[in-house]
């Protein structure tokens, strides 16, 4: 029997745990509707600078050319 | 029971409790929110203190841009339904009053303006998205919910304004 009931404190202590750690993801939950004041922020935009995304984006372009770039087809080869 | 069955129970119940169960939603039917929150004179506006007026409670903040375009809007059904009952309420939902103060600045608005920094009324009415505009009738119901600002959807708004204004 104290076997058995060490067994059931194990459980009730791995049930705790796990109740948790799962609570936890709570805190992780997205923000609302009204709370997205910082995310609407320009700076928060991928492409905040429109200039260096142009940039960024040919740079990339001419490198992958040969893969197609950004754009659809390759280059070359007839293999695309 | 045995210990998967415990487990999975548990975090179930867990994961229930973290999320929440979803609050009861403010849709069309169901009986508006009480609030009180001041207004840009620090005058105390009540929900429940409007009781017999159609009321128009809008939610926006300086950062959405549809909110922007619903002001002249709003601005013109205060003008055209303010003497026959109507009250707008728009509540603000910026973290900093200086964000919201700046938008009026730019988009002066004609009807009552009311602060919540910390997100309570919108939580309470469980806003999908910004802006939501609610229309509330004189025994305090809500009969019609707006999400977003749309060319489409806003003479129906306006329509139903006037169906419960009896002009």
């Amino acid at each position: 029997m104290t076997v058995r009931r060490h067994a059931g404190g194990v459980r009730a202590l791995a049930a705790a745990l796990a109740a948790t750690l799962v609570a936890g993801c709570a805190t992780l939950a997205p923000p609302k509707p009204w709370e997205k004041g910082e995310l609407a922020k320009p700076s928060m935009q991928f492409d905040y600078n429109a200039n260096s995304q142009r940039y960024t984006e040919h740079v990339y372009d001419s490198k992958e050319k040969a893969g197609g770039g950004v754009g659809v087809g390759g280059g070359g080869c007839g293999c695309n | 029971m045995n210990m998967s069955r415990t487990l999975v129970f548990v975090v179930i119940a867990a994961v229930w409790l973290a999320f929440g169960a979803p609050a009861v939603a403010a849709t069309a039917g169901a009986a508006a929110p009480a609030f009180t929150l001041d207004d840009a004179a620090g005058k105390p506006v009540s929900l429940a203190a409007l009781r017999g007026k159609v009321v128009v409670v809008d939610f926006w903040a300086s950062w959405c841009g549809p909110c922007r375009q619903a002001f002249p809007w709003m601005n013109a059904l205060q003008q055209k339904y303010a003497g026959k009952g109507l009250v707008i309420v728009a509540v603000n939902v910026d973290k900093k009053r200086s964000d919201a103060d700046r938008f009026l600045a730019q988009v002066p608005a004609q009807f009552t303006t009311v602060f919540d920094p910390d997100g309570k009324t919108p939580a309470a009415f469980d806003v999908r998205g910004m802006p939501t505009t609610y229309l509330v009738d004189g025994s305090g119901k809500i009969v019609l919910v707006e999400e977003g600002f749309r060319e489409e959807t806003r003479d129906a708004m306006e329509a139903r304004i006037r169906a419960l204004l009896g002009t």
